[in-house]
């Protein structure tokens, strides 16, 4: 099959050319980003004013260039051109941007040094921000606080532009305004003027309240355990919501609404995925074979986090026995007869469902108490030749800071904007389960109006044959489906629509309307 | 070699081994293969002169648009063929030789079949204008088609002007391609609105709007007179019937309709009308050969549809039945209630039941139009009984099973006005129109009483 050359016209293409709105926008959005990377090289005297003037050079250069791409024009799908340019298509800019990405979070991660960071006293790019650090927490910057800084006005600015895009639509706008809220208050606002409240006596670690174990893999660390108990009754609280985010209120809003309500309403990761990232969405990987590697990465990620934090969690359990009123073997008694109960009673339930499915969930289990048998018996707190810690610093820089960072957002121009929601997610993996389990959430198909034209699979970030569901006249019901609401709004003939409606008759294909008389249908769905 | 000549000597048992062609890879044709394989072991080819693999013909503008590749366009991955034993050949069939059964090719290579299935689609019409083979002037329907689009109009400056021809579905696909790329589109429509032999009047009225809207140049009540070429044989102008007006031009698209691909048929001995006519069983007049898809012409039209269909999901349900049929389990064609959809630019249109573009005798329309002239609704009643007879709508979106249902129940349009809402299928939190709709609907009860 040749395929077309569109390089190799020799004009180039009118639809890849830049507005003169979205020029003067690109010089600004980069002047910004120069003054950051100036700062390494020339301290300036006045590094509020020039921390204010790049910050908002950043973020009213993005949203200047969406006013470019949209404003003048009809409401509707604007995806005109995203495999012809060459940042949406893999192409230079593509790679460049990719590169780029990938470079910053590698020196954030691992060479915090080379951006400034000094416990005696910030230079460079982390002492830009000292300012700004400093007004809101009372201390200096750090790497993580720069991060944080620009991670939000990144979702803030291009939130504003993906508003913009999706102006015909609510349901796209409430979700981006969610998730914009989220991370700018609980994410960035509210952990940064909580850090005010400590002082010699009273100290809470640093508390984003919406990250979720096991997103957030550090949660029930010993250090921060310790702090919310001697922080006392407001610590305890926090503790007791933590527990109770992860065994309560994530159930049951999965329960009702898919796990849509936390990946693409909440959480930050999905925020900066669905925002800035929105540009890339079309890059995930649709093959068979790229679902069953998904499948067994994020479920070995997800065993991996299970095992690691109760390693973690029964270490100080153990040497600091007098502390806690939970001793360490009760807590790994504990673990194994919750995570007992639940496989038996997904078992009981959804044994039919599930299938082949079921053996794999059952080989996690597995792996899982054995790993609860050896924390048990290597009582110097060594797990197999690991020590607890070790195996906590491990989790932090594979999945952490590799996965998360480095791959899941580095190679957004890549692999696509979800590569970490998809694959690598322990939460993801969680509420998952639940939303294929036990949940009212389902992307109907709308009779045989599907044209299988393909808009919606490639425009999934999850990297979902959406269509190969939609042309049966199938429900779609999928662990990994985040409810971004893309497909519905890509599709041309409305053929989808994102519901919580009645268990019954979630997943069943055979209720299919192709338009066709009703006796050649159950002939048709004659297995 | 050796494996060939052992299965060809070994006893055969005639069902399992019974050679199914299908001539076409559209979605007729892929969708009679996927279910002959469903239900049995017979071997199945399906042969093509267009593509190596199935793809949605409809998603071709989203191609030249750059919204996907013509990977994504493809419903199946590639491997999908050889793991269910569908043979793909590509080639040029010329004619079909009934008697000995077997198919013979441009390059004069045959193909024996036991079974024919005819799934051979359909070609842009043009009506003698003179210039209409020019260089520069093409239609749009198969993957030929893109790739002589993307040759005749890569940009706005190898192209600096287009004129369409033809106001139906491919004519107005056409003009959002061009104009995705910035070329200016002048858009020449026979009728005095854009498609208003199938839409009511307000309806048309607001998509002749909706593309002025999208700067495309619509001239109404224009016809072709001719291409004028230039001095390399190419198309440099389109002439204006009624005015004369010359409008100079890079590419002109030939966009009036599509008639069944039935020419190399001629002499075969198959009974052809404009289509290959076949009968409820999807058969021709010729003993195991079948036709299905936008190629195939009923005998007699079912119900109010037209006897040649060239929608996407008759296809599919062609293909389905045809499957049936050649399985053992002969089943007739009998599509359920008429139902299509489509997209004008940004607006959705999706029909359920029959609303005429004028009311027939003993028929009442109602219309309701959003004040954003985006989106509008009209209702067919029939008025000595006052039961629903279908459903027009532009911007908002509703659920086929509900109507289907209504359509069934042969409801009466007083109830489904009332009960608007449960048919409603937008994406959650848009705004809802139901009870504008029904207030507008009872007002309108009382006038005309």
């Amino acid at each position: 099959m040749s395929t077309i050359q569109r390089n190799m016209s020799l004009t180039g293409d009118a639809s890849n050319y830049l507005n003169p709105t979205q020029k003067i926008a690109t010089v600004i959005g980069l002047a910004g980003l120069g003054i950051i990377v100036f700062s390494l090289f020339h301290e300036f005297a006045n590094q509020a004013l020039w921390l204010t003037l790049s910050l908002l050079a950043i973020g009213g250069g993005i949203v200047l260039f969406a006013k470019g791409s949209y404003s003048g024009k009809l409401e509707g799908i604007k995806n005109h051109g995203v495999w012809i340019k060459s940042i949406s298509s893999r192409g230079f800019w593509g790679w460049v941007a990719g590169i780029s990405l990938t470079g910053f979070y590698v020196i954030l991660y691992f060479y915090e040094g080379l951006l400034g960071a000094n416990p005696d006293g910030n230079t460079g790019i982390v002492g830009l921000f000292d300012p700004l650090s400093r007004f809101l927490s009372g201390n200096p910057a750090s790497q993580w606080f720069v991060y944080g800084t620009l991670y939000t006005v990144a979702i803030l600015a291009f939130g504003i532009k993906f508003i913009w895009k999706y102006r015909h639509n609510r349901y796209e706008q409430l979700r981006t305004v969610s998730v914009m809220f989220f991370q700018t208050a609980f994410a960035f606002l509210i952990p940064e003027l909580m850090a005010r409240l400590n002082s010699d006596s009273f100290s809470l670690p640093y508390n984003d309240l919406k990250n979720m174990w096991p997103l957030n893999y550090y949660a029930f660390d010993g250090w921060r355990v310790d702090q919310f108990i001697n922080a006392e009754t407001i610590g305890i609280a926090f503790l007791v919501f933590a527990v109770l985010s992860v065994f309560v209120i994530s159930p049951i809003l999965t329960y009702k609404y898919g796990k849509r309500w936390y990946c693409s309403w909440v959480c930050g990761c999905g925020g900066l995925a669905e925002t800035a990232g929105d540009s890339f969405r079309q890059l995930s990987d649709k093959r068979m074979v790229a679902w069953k590697v998904e499948r067994w990465v994020i479920h070995s990620v997800l065993v991996f986090s299970v095992v690691m934090t109760t390693a973690v969690v029964s270490t100080y359990l153990g040497y600091d026995s007098e502390k806690y009123w939970l001793t360490k073997d009760m807590f790994l008694i504990g673990v194994a007869v919750f995570l007992g109960l639940l496989f038996a009673v997904i078992w009981y339930y959804k044994r039919e469902e599930l299938a082949k499915d079921a053996r794999y969930g059952a080989i996690g289990y597995l792996v899982i108490v054995l790993g609860l048998i050896a924390i048990h018996y290597f009582s110097n707190n060594q797990l197999f030749l690991f020590e607890a810690g070790d195996l906590r610093s491990f989790y932090g820089f594979l999945i952490g800071a590799v996965f998360s960072g480095v791959i899941g957002t580095g190679f957004y121009p890549i692999f696509g904007n979800r590569v970490w929601c998809r694959m690598g997610c322990p939460m993801a993996g969680i509420l998952g389960i639940q939303q294929r389990l036990f949940s009212k959430f389902r992307i109907t198909t709308n009779g045989g109006q599907c044209i299988s034209c393909g808009n919606c699979s490639t425009y999934c970030e999850m990297g979902i044959d959406v269509r190969s569901y939609a042309q049966k006249g199938e429900n779609i019901v999928r662990a990994s489906c985040v409810g971004c609401g893309i497909c519905s709004a890509v599709c041309p003939r409305g053929v989808l629509k994102l519901e919580n409606g009645p268990l019954e008759g979630r997943i069943d294909g055979n209720q299919v309307l192709l338009g066709n008389d009703v006796d050649l249908m159950s002939l048709v769905n004659e297995k | 070699m050796y494996l060939t000549l052992v299965t060809t000597d070994l006893p055969t048992n005639s069902n399992s081994m019974e050679h199914i062609v299908i001539l076409g890879n559209g979605i007729s044709g892929v969708t009679a293969a996927r279910h002959i394989r469903k239900h049995s072991d017979k071997k199945i080819t399906i042969v093509s002169a267009e593509t190596d693999h199935f793809f949605s013909r409809t998603a071709l503008m989203y191609i030249y648009m750059g919204h996907m590749n013509f990977e994504h366009t493809k419903p199946y991955e590639d491997y999908f063929w050889k793991k269910n034993r569908i043979e793909l050949v590509r080639g040029y069939v010329t004619a079909v030789e009934h008697e000995k059964k077997r198919l013979k090719f441009a390059d004069n290579s045959l193909l024996d079949y036991d079974k024919l299935i005819l799934a051979v689609g359909s070609k842009p019409n043009k009506f003698g204008w003179p210039g209409q083979d020019l260089e520069g002037v093409q239609g749009l329907y198969s993957y030929q088609d893109l790739e002589n689009l993307e040759k005749n109009a890569p940009n706005n400056k190898i192209c600096k002007h287009a004129v369409i021809v033809g106001g139906g579905l491919i004519g107005i696909e056409l003009a959002e391609m061009l104009a995705s790329r910035a070329i200016p589109v002048t858009f020449l429509v026979r009728e005095s609105s854009f498609w208003n032999g199938v839409l009511p009047e307000g309806e048309s009225a607001m998509i002749n709007r909706h593309i002025k809207n999208h700067h495309i140049d619509l001239r109404l009540s224009s016809n072709l007179r001719e291409i004028i070429a230039d001095e390399n044989g190419r198309a440099k102008a389109a002439v204006i019937d009624e005015t004369g007006e010359e409008i100079a031009c890079d590419i002109v698209g030939l966009t009036a309709g599509v008639s069944p691909n039935v020419a190399f048929l001629k002499d075969s001995g198959i009974e052809l009308g404009r289509g290959i006519k076949v009968n409820r069983m999807l058969e021709t007049n010729i003993k195991d050969i079948y036709a299905i898809g936008d190629c195939a012409e009923q005998h007699e039209p079912i119900g109010s549809r037209r006897p040649i269909e060239a929608v996407w999901y008759t296809g599919r349900m062609m293909g389905e039945t045809v499957a049936q049929t050649i399985c053992g389990n002969p089943t007739e064609y009998k599509p359920g209630h008429w139902f299509n959809s489509a997209k004008f630019f940004d607006i959705e249109y999706q029909t359920y039941g029959w609303v005429f573009s004028k009311p027939r005798e003993n028929e009442t329309h109602f219309h309701w139009k959003h004040e954003d002239d985006t989106k509008c609704i009209t209702v067919c009643t029939k008025t000595s009984t006052g039961q629903f007879l279908g459903i027009n709508t532009f911007g908002i979106r509703m659920r086929h099973e509900v109507f289907d249902r209504w359509l069934t129940e042969e409801r009466s349009t007083d109830y489904v006005m009332q009960h608007l809402r449960e048919a409603n299928f937008d994406p959650e939190f848009y705004k809802q129109f139901e009870s504008q709709i029904l207030s507008s609907y009872v007002q309108q009860q009382t006038v005309n009483a």
